[in-house]
């Protein structure tokens, strides 16, 4: 047992991804990732690896694509206009089969948006990261220390299937403090070796070719359906979810990340007033974990989602229950963080069997209304 | 063998400071001033001491688009049980450093809670009666001492002294931990700033 320490979600994301054997960054800043940067920048070249500030987030992302072609783990990080520029790249990493790890520390959208906490790229994660026919892992920590754990487990996910990952963490979780113990440090010369680098033949074997272009129809629809049955098996095995009373539950809050954390202080609200309530808290949010939400159909009477956007996951929550029972919403936006006394009312609302999608403005629903 | 016998104590020692964790109540503190006081590192002190003490501990900053010299705040969360939101709303301490944050937070605090202030920058009485009301010249008390800009250090002394959130010794180990390693020369005049303001009393000026 290592010992823990104090520190910011970014900094224990950037200092985890060091100890996954990450030794190379490439980025640019934007609040409220910066601090992951501004770490990288401090302790990578020590370490003889590359920090460099791109002169844009598209650049960034390429020199990613470029880094994970030579079989090295590899990362960058923003927020979410930054990670809409970077999508092209994203979605070239896609088509060339590469990993790499790309953390999105969501602030409030669209446009430029706030700076404030926000679940807003929800949708832009885990449907359309880019364009094309394609997916990233999305992985959603809910506390520092998940900020630490899931920088690993992203580089793990993405070299074993050969895929970009993702962290959407949101601005309450890139800026506060918790106590974190940190993962053992790999060496980056003793993680599994990857043979479809480009690392030179050395003149003993066929040339590796790292791309994304095809332009047969045929070995294009041959190849994305190949890369489709990857997901399948992934949707299969790699679904993470944390279930909290959902055993007897009649009511299922769904929430990730910052949302989760909120929830939770609302259901041990709740469940003080004898209302019957769990959680189910997706850890991937792609792969969705579909097979916890239908499990918890066989006790629960409804759904309850709960994040910080006008509904984005709502329609994964739906599509996984689907039909069989109501699922109602609850959210704010625009960096606004709900209070627990306001998802206990929605909780009480839906326990009470109505069906909603609640989203009040923030002056006028007050706690016990 | 003494390997067995050292992981004892050290499991004895963790226990006993665990049930005294338990035993404190939940606290959600609310530092505020202006930016540049030292209100982040008062926050990350007390957040350090929690963890040591083997709690639940949260810290979170305000990072709103504020200028040079705007506001600041932080909301430090010390637990038994997993935190929820770190977001303090309603926080059971408000420590205040200048009269707009006061202003701003006074209202908020919950009914029999704490206020803190630094009375060299807030001169002020509370209209509110169902509060507890202390104040100290954290800022005078700092520069009389040589120990300049360390004003945010002395209220958290003081509040270790008017609410035992933690203990002397487990805050200095904080500050040990917290004072980043270029700048060790200035984990003395921390521990001295922390000791001023645990060892001040006082007055009840507000006649109450």
């Amino acid at each position: 047992m290592g010992e823990k320490i104090l520190m910011k979600g970014n900094e224990a994301l950037a200092e985890a991804a060091i100890r996954a054997g990450c030794r190379h960054f490439f980025g640019y800043p934007i609040t409220p990732q910066t601090e992951l940067a501004a770490y990288m920048s401090r302790h990578l070249p020590k370490l003889g690896g590359t920090y460099l500030q791109a002169e844009s987030e598209i650049a960034a992302i390429n020199m990613v694509y470029g880094a994970s072609s030579a079989g090295v783990r590899v990362m960058t990080s923003s927020s979410s206009p930054g990670v809409s520029l970077k999508g092209e790249g994203i979605s070239y990493m896609i088509g060339a089969d590469l990993p790499g790890l790309i953390v999105n520390v969501n602030r409030g959208g669209p446009g430029l948006g706030g700076i404030q906490p926000s679940q807003s790229d929800y949708w832009m994660a885990t449907r359309a990261t880019g364009h094309g026919d394609g997916h990233v892992f999305v992985l959603a920590p809910s506390t520092v220390q998940e900020m630490a754990d899931l920088a690993r487990k992203a580089f793990d996910l993405g070299d074993r299937y050969r895929m970009p990952a993702m962290i959407l963490a949101d601005g309450l979780l890139g800026q506060m403090m918790e106590p974190v113990e940190l993962p053992e440090p790999l060496d980056p010369a003793a993680l599994p070796p990857k043979p479809w680098a480009t690392t030179g033949t050395q003149g003993t074997r066929e040339h590796n070719i790292i791309n994304s272009l095809s332009l047969v129809a045929q070995i294009l629809e041959d190849s994305v359906i190949k890369r489709y049955e990857r997901y399948v098996l992934i949707k299969d095995v790699e679904q993470m979810a944390q279930l909290e009373y959902v055993e007897d539950a009649e009511l299922v809050v769904v929430a990730y990340g910052a949302a989760a954390r909120i929830a939770r202080s609302a259901i041990t609200a709740a469940r003080e007033e004898g209302i019957k309530v769990g959680m189910i808290r997706p850890i991937t949010l792609w792969p969705f974990p579909t097979k916890a939400i239908k499990n918890a159909c066989a006790t629960a009477r409804a759904f309850l989602s709960v994040e910080l956007n006008t509904g984005q996951m709502v329609d994964d929550v739906r599509l996984a229950v689907d039909g069989s029972v109501p699922v109602s919403f609850f959210g704010h936006t625009g960096g606004i963080v709900p209070t627990p006394a306001e998802v206990l009312v929605a909780i009480r609302k839906a326990c009470a069997g109505e069906t909603f999608h609640l989203l009040p403005y923030h002056s006028t629903l007050k706690a016990g209304e | 063998m003494s390997n067995t016998a050292t992981e004892n104590v050290s499991d004895a020692v963790r226990s006993a400071t665990r049930e005294a964790a338990n035993a404190s109540p939940d606290l959600n503190i609310l530092l505020a001033g202006f930016g540049g006081q030292g209100i982040l590192f008062a926050g990350k002190l007390i957040a350090y001491a929690g963890l040591l003490d083997g709690r639940e501990v949260s810290w979170l900053p305000s990072y709103g688009p504020e200028m040079r010299g705007g506001t600041a705040n932080c909301s430090v969360c010390l637990a038994r049980t997993p935190i929820g939101s770190p977001l303090v709303i309603e926080p059971d301490v408000l420590v205040a450093f200048n009269r707009p944050s006061y202003d701003s937070f006074v209202d908020k605090v919950k009914p029999g809670g704490l206020v803190l202030v630094d009375k060299t920058m807030i001169d002020v009485c509370p209209l509110r009666e169902d509060i507890r009301f202390e104040s100290i010249e954290a800022t005078q008390l700092a520069e009389d001492n040589e120990l300049k800009g360390l004003a945010n250090v002395v209220a958290v002394g003081k509040l270790l002294q008017l609410t035992g959130f933690s203990t002397v010794g487990q805050v200095e180990v904080a500050i040990e931990k917290s004072v980043s390693a270029k700048r060790h020369d200035l984990i003395g005049f921390n521990k001295k700033a922390l000791a001023i303001g645990y060892d001040t009393v006082s007055p009840k000026d507000c006649d109450r």
